[in-house]
C-alpha cells in the first residue's frame, strides 16, 4: 500500500489529534468529571500516562518491522511523532509522581529513586529519552550527522526494555499486563535481531552473487 | 467552647515546620503546578452527599467512643476501590465480580486450642450487640480512608469458645469459592487467603469483626458477610469474608508472607519508619485526594491504645 504525500500529511494530523485523547480524558476527569478517574485520581493519572508511554514506545518500535514486512514505507513519517508522544506521556507520568505522590519533596524522591529498583529503572529510561527527544528535529539530524544520530537513537533498544521492566517490577503480584507488553517488545526486538543475523550471513559471503543488502536505518 | 481532646489532633494534622516556613513558595508551586489537582478536589468536595447501595439496614447500632471524628470517605469510594484479589487484582474488579459471591448460607467455624469449639451461623452473629466504629484504614499501597464499620469486638467470640493456655495466635481463613471468584484461577496468591494475629492483638478491644458499613450490611466487595478489621495494621491484615477461625500455638504463615516474605511480615503494623521495598511509607494519600500530603503515623494513630502490645520489640525486625 502506498500513500501520496498529501494523504500522509492528512493521516499524520489525524494521529496527532488522536494521540491527545488520553490526555484530554484525564484533564476532563480531573477538572469536571471526577467519576471518570475513580477513588484514587492521582494513581489513575500516573498509571494511565505510564501505559500510554509504553504503548507509544512500542508503536514507534513497530514502524521498522511493519515497513519492511508490508512495504509501507510511508510509516517512517510517523516514527518521530510516536517517539515524541512517548516522551510527552513519560514527562506527565513523572510529574504526576513528583507532585501527587511526593508533593515535591526532593530528598524523598531521590531516596526513592536510589532505593526502589522499579523507580530506578523507570527514571533511567526517562532520562535516556531526553537526548532522543532533543535530537529529534531535522536540523539536529543534520548537525550531528546521520550515522551518529542513528547510533544515538539505538538507545531506544535500552529504553523500551527498561520501561517494561519498570512496569513488571511495579506490579505487586499479578504480572499479566506487563507480560503482554514484554511479549510485544520481544517480537519487535526479535525481528531486528533475526534481520541483523540474516544480513551478517549475506555479508559473510555465503551468497556471493545474492541480492545486495542495502544498509538501512534500523533504529 | 469546644475543646478537642489532644489525642484528636493527629501529629499528621500539624503542619510540619519545613512546610510552614516555605509556605509562600509552596503556595506558588501549588498554584502553578497543580491547577488540575486543585480543581479536581473542589469538584469532589462539592458533591459530598452520601448515596449507598441501599442494602439491608442494621438496627440498634450503638455509637462508640473509639470512633475517630475525621471526615468519612465517601461510600462510593469505599465500595469501588478495593483489594479483594479473589475477584481480580484491579481495584474495580471486586465491585464488578463481587456480586457473584455467595453469602448465604454462611457460618464461621471456630476451632483449635479452645475448650468449646463450635460454629456460628451468620444470623447468630448479626444478633450480637452491634456498634459503629469509625476507623482509619491504611493500605500498604500508601493510601488511606476513614470508614464507618458496624460490628463487634472479636474478643466476644473468643469468650464464647474459651481459648486454652496453648492459644498463642489466631489464624483467619477466608472464603474460597472457585465458582464465584474469577481471580482464584490464577495462582496470584496461595488460596484460600489466610491471615493471622497474636492472641493479645486479636483480643484487643480495637480488633473488630465487621458485618456492616455506613449502617447497612457489608457489600460483597468489602468482605461480606463478615470480615476482620485491625485498624493499626496495613489493610491486608484485615481478612475479608471469614469462614474459619483457628486458635493455634505456633505463629501461622499468612498468605502474603507465603507469597513474598521479604516484603510482607507477620506483624505489618503501620509504621512510617519501616520502609516497604515497594512503597515509601512516610506519607499517604487520603482517598480521593490528589496529593499524598498526610504524614503516616506509627500504628496508624492508634499508638495510645496498642503501643504497649509491642513494648521491647524491635519493630524493624518484626515488621
Amino acid at each position: 500500500m502506498s500513500l501520496s504525500p498529501k494523504s500522509v500529511s492528512a493521516l499524520k494530523a489525524i494521529v496527532f489529534v488522536f494521540a491527545l485523547v488520553p490526555l484530554a480524558r484525564l484533564a476532563a476527569g480531573a477538572l469536571f468529571f471526577p467519576d471518570w478517574l475513580g477513588a484514587n485520581p492521582a494513581e489513575f493519572i500516573t498509571r494511565s500516562t505510564g501505559d500510554w508511554t509504553l504503548r507509544f514506545l512500542l508503536a514507534a518500535l513497530a514502524v521498522t518491522p511493519l515497513r519492511k514486512l508490508l512495504g509501507w514505507h510511508w510509516l517512517l513519517r510517523f516514527r518521530r511523532m510516536l517517539g515524541l508522544y512517548a516522551f510527552f506521556y513519560a514527562v506527565i507520568h513523572l510529574s504526576s509522581y513528583v507532585s501527587f505522590d511526593h508533593v515535591f519533596e526532593l530528598a524523598e524522591i531521590l531516596a526513592d529513586i536510589v532505593k526502589r529498583p522499579f523507580i530506578t529503572v523507570g527514571f533511567t529510561a526517562l532520562v535516556l529519552m531526553i537526548p532522543l527527544a532533543v535530537t529529534s528535529t531535522d536540523k539536529m539530524v543534520r548537525r550531528i550527522g546521520a550515522k551518529q544520530w542513528l547510533s544515538l537513537h539505538r538507545l531506544v533498544y535500552v529504553i523500551a526494555p527498561l520501561g517494561v521492566l519498570h512496569f513488571w517490577w511495579m506490579v505487586k503480584k499479578d504480572v499479566t499486563e506487563p507480560a503482554i507488553y514484554a511479549a510485544v517488545l520481544a517480537v519487535l526486538l526479535g525481528y531486528r535481531l533475526v534481520a541483523k543475523l540474516a544480513r551478517r550471513r549475506h555479508r559473510a559471503g555465503r551468497l556471493p552473487h545474492g541480492p545486495a543488502v542495502e544498509p538501512r536505518p534500523n533504529a | 467552647m469546644l475543646i478537642r481532646r489532644p489525642s484528636d489532633i493527629l501529629p499528621s494534622e500539624i503542619t510540619p515546620r519545613r512546610f510552614y516556613e516555605r509556605r509562600r513558595e509552596l503556595m506558588k508551586l501549588a498554584a502553578a503546578g497543580s491547577i488540575l489537582g486543585a480543581a479536581g478536589v473542589l469538584a469532589r468536595s462539592a458533591r459530598a452527599q452520601e448515596k449507598t447501595l441501599g442494602l439491608q439496614k442494621l438496627e440498634n447500632v450503638a455509637k462508640s467512643p473509639l470512633s475517630t471524628k475525621e471526615p468519612l470517605t465517601a461510600y462510593k469510594h469505599v465500595t469501588s476501590y478495593n483489594n479483594y484479589y479473589e475477584f481480580g487484582t484491579e481495584k474495580e474488579a471486586p465491585e464488578v465480580y463481587g456480586k457473584r459471591l455467595k453469602v448465604r448460607p454462611w457460618s464461621i467455624v471456630v476451632e483449635g486450642e479452645v475448650a468449646k469449639p463450635r460454629s456460628f451461623a451468620i444470623e447468630e452473629l448479626l444478633n450480637f450487640p452491634l456498634e459503629e466504629r469509625i476507623y482509619r484504614l491504611r493500605c500498604v499501597e500508601a493510601w488511606s480512608m476513614v470508614i464507618p464499620w458496624v460490628g463487634f469486638e472479636f474478643n466476644r467470640i473468643a469468650k464464647l469458645v474459651e481459648p486454652t493456655a496453648n492459644a498463642k495466635f489466631v489464624e483467619f481463613v477466608t472464603a474460597y469459592q472457585p465458582e464465584t471468584m474469577p481471580g482464584v484461577r490464577l495462582p496470584v496468591l496461595d488460596w484460600p487467603y489466610t491471615e493471622g494475629l497474636r492472641i493479645d492483638e486479636a483480643m484487643h478491644p480495637l480488633t473488630l469483626l465487621a458485618v456492616g458499613l455506613y449502617g447497612e450490611m457489608l457489600p460483597n466487595q468489602n468482605g461480606a458477610p463478615i470480615r476482620l478489621v485491625v485498624p493499626w495494621k496495613y489493610g491486608f491484615k484485615s481478612g475479608k469474608s471469614i469462614v474459619r477461625i483457628r486458635f493455634v500455638e505456633k505463629q501461622p504463615k499468612t498468605a502474603w508472607e507465603r507469597a513474598n516474605p521479604n516484603e510482607y511480615g507477620f506483624y505489618s503494623n503501620v509504621n512510617p519508619a519501616v520502609d516497604h521495598p515497594r512503597w515509601s511509607q512516610k506519607r499517604e494519600r487520603r482517598i480521593p485526594d490528589f496529593f499524598a500530603r498526610r504524614e503516616t503515623v506509627l500504628f496508624n494513630g492508634y499508638g495510645d491504645q496498642v503501643a504497649s502490645l509491642y513494648a521491647g520489640m524491635d519493630l524493624k525486625k518484626f515488621f
